[in-house]
């Protein structure tokens, strides 16, 4: 047999009571393989994340990580959130959340300073110039780079990106977006990529989950990303243009797809 | 003439005296070695005190938790006075108040708003359940008034050794939890994701923060527990924001206050606390004014221009 797949869904669904989020879901994310998961909120997309992470059972099917169930606080799982903003005071430096990925979980004091660990993470990022500076101090674009060297910290399988562009500008945004994309090139890392934006991501993206109202789609972007499709994903008309090499889809959920949208 | 000099002369000294008196009553340090001698176990409840109080206002900062020591302060004083008017231990009781205030708010308001409103509703009951009981309570009105602003009382042996057997505790469970609490603290999404435990952990970090509000109570009283449970911490992260450094001068300066405040205020007639609270406020102004001429001269110390 093959080594096992980073992650691999067999016919799972979620319902919160009588309310089915999503079922049936059959996916399999090679290594290396980049998966771009879209849908207007409320579709589930959190739900898909809580349940990679094992902080939510599946109601129906299976969810495995490298052939084992998901479980919480599983090595085998980076993940990096949406930026936020930190209090400038907060005595936190950019090596300090770097550690935290590596042994944060663990109790006791800690006495070993990972050192060595830490500085090959920041420098992998390019986060090295700004390894001890207060985390507050950071600019969005440079806290999400932390992020990634923090997420990398105990050398995962599968790197669960949350919306880790929102609040950034378009410059920003792509640094991110290549720099994710040459990790899963130099440590066969898979990726799934949440967001509600597909065009910074395009460039990258092997294969799109877009999760909808009325079901699901799994394929290759120009494939799932047509207007007969989403139609029928969202039971409403909604159109697919394409201008540019970038993505506007219009009608259906009307607040999801616009570029700069806040969330929540 | 003559009787009218001799009058302003009486008035002259008299308001030398009352002048001398003030400061007398602030700063006299007659029969000093005597009285440290006497005070000897408030020294060492001092010094423990200031432990405790800086390692956990080092959480108590991350967690935004300033609000809610001083409300887990004002339950913690009507345990100790309602301990106080029922005849049973004085310490006891403010541990009791403490501890059920803080898991209250732990349990009641895991949202930043929806905790401070909780803190503001639970605050002014518990300052007015200790006045009641207060007022109710014969004794002498010294106990009472020690209660909210400090005092040091003749700490026995056997009231060191509650203190020193609840700071332990306090401290060995900061130390087991130190990583895990300080990844939920800061990083609460990302140490979520990693499986730490966080709803757990406040809780117990509540009750540990319940245990050592309680003990500063007896010695700062009920007012002015911020003075050595945030201040310190609050000055150390002006100045650093290493994860060594700043527990370990957060340390410093709260013994420094605590044991400090003791030593100044056993020459006086006046509570201990003006003592414990100028100390670490003048620390915290020094350690600011550091701060900022550090920040000005590129605390940021970045390597070269960032790349992003």
């Amino acid at each position: 047999m093959s080594t096992p797949a980073p992650l691999a869904l067999t016919g799972a669904g979620l319902a919160y009571g009588e309310r089915s989020v999503w079922s049936g879901l059959d996916l399999t994310v090679g290594v290396g393989e980049f998966l771009t998961v879209l849908g207007p909120n409320g579709s589930g997309k959190t739900s898909l994340l809580r349940a990679i992470l094992g902080l939510q059972p599946l109601t129906a099917g299976r969810l495995e990580i490298l052939g084992r169930p998901a479980r919480r606080g599983s090595k085998a799982v980076g993940y990096i959130p949406q930026q936020r903003l930190i209090d400038p005071a907060t005595p936190v430096r950019a090596r300090d959340l770097v550690r935290m990925g590596i042994d944060g979980d663990r109790w006791g004091p800690g006495a070993r300073s990972h050192r060595a660990r830490v500085d090959e993470l920041l420098a992998a990022v390019g986060a090295t110039p700004y390894a001890d500076v207060p985390l507050g101090l950071l600019s969005g674009g440079e806290q999400q780079r932390v992020r990634i060297a923090q997420a990398l910290g105990t050398s995962p399988a599968l790197l669960l990106c949350d919306e880790p562009l929102l609040s950034l500008d378009l410059r920003h945004q792509h640094e991110v977006t290549a720099l994710i994309h040459q990790t899963r090139e130099a440590t066969g890392t898979a990726i799934v990529f949440v967001t509600h934006e597909i065009n910074p991501v395009l460039p990258w993206t092997d294969r799109v989950l877009y999760l909808a109202p009325a079901g699901h789609a799994i394929g290759a972007p120009d494939g799932v990303l047509t207007s007969a499709n989403l139609t029928e994903l969202y039971g409403t008309p909604v159109e697919v243009l394409r201008s540019q090499g970038r993505v506007l889809i219009v009608g259906g959920d009307e607040h999801t797809h616009h570029v700069d949208e806040a969330h929540e | 003439m003559i009787a009218q000099l001799a009058a302003s002369t009486v008035a002259t000294s008299t308001l030398t005296a009352s002048g001398d008196d003030w400061w007398n009553r602030m700063f006299n340090f007659d029969d000093y070695g005597e009285l440290l001698s006497l005070v000897h176990n408030s020294i060492i409840a001092g010094a423990v005190l200031g432990l405790v109080g800086g390692l956990i206002g080092v959480f108590v900062m991350q967690r935004d938790l300033a609000f809610a020591v001083h409300g887990i302060s004002e339950l913690s004083f009507a345990g100790a006075a309602a301990a106080l008017l029922f005849g049973i231990d004085v310490v006891l009781g403010s541990v009791l108040g403490s501890v059920l205030a803080a898991l209250l708010i732990g349990v009641l308001g895991t949202r930043a708003r929806d905790r401070n409103s909780i803190i503001g509703v639970l605050m002014p009951f518990g300052l007015g359940l200790g006045v009641l009981f207060l007022s109710l309570y014969p004794g002498r009105a010294a106990n009472k008034f020690g209660l909210l602003t400090g005092q040091i009382v003749a700490v026995d042996d056997a009231r060191l050794g509650v203190l020193i057997a609840i700071s332990a505790v306090v401290i060995a469970g900061l130390l087991v939890i130190w990583r895990p609490l300080t990844f939920a603290s800061v990083d609460p999404d990302v140490a979520a994701a990693r499986g730490v435990p966080t709803r757990a952990l406040s809780f117990v970090f509540m009750l540990l923060l319940g245990l050592a509000v309680a003990m500063a109570v007896q010695v700062v009283g009920a007012l002015l527990v911020l003075s050595l449970l945030i201040t310190p911490a609050a000055a150390a992260t002006q100045i650093s924001a290493s994860r060594l450094m700043v527990p370990l001068l957060s340390v410093v300066f709260a013994v420094t206050s605590a044991v400090g405040g003791i030593l100044l205020a056993l020459g006086g007639n006046v509570p201990i606390s003006p003592y414990v609270t100028t100390i670490s406020f003048v620390i915290y102004v020094v350690c600011r004014l550091v701060g900022r001429r550090r920040s000005k001269r590129g605390w940021t110390r970045r390597a070269t221009p960032a790349a992003a």
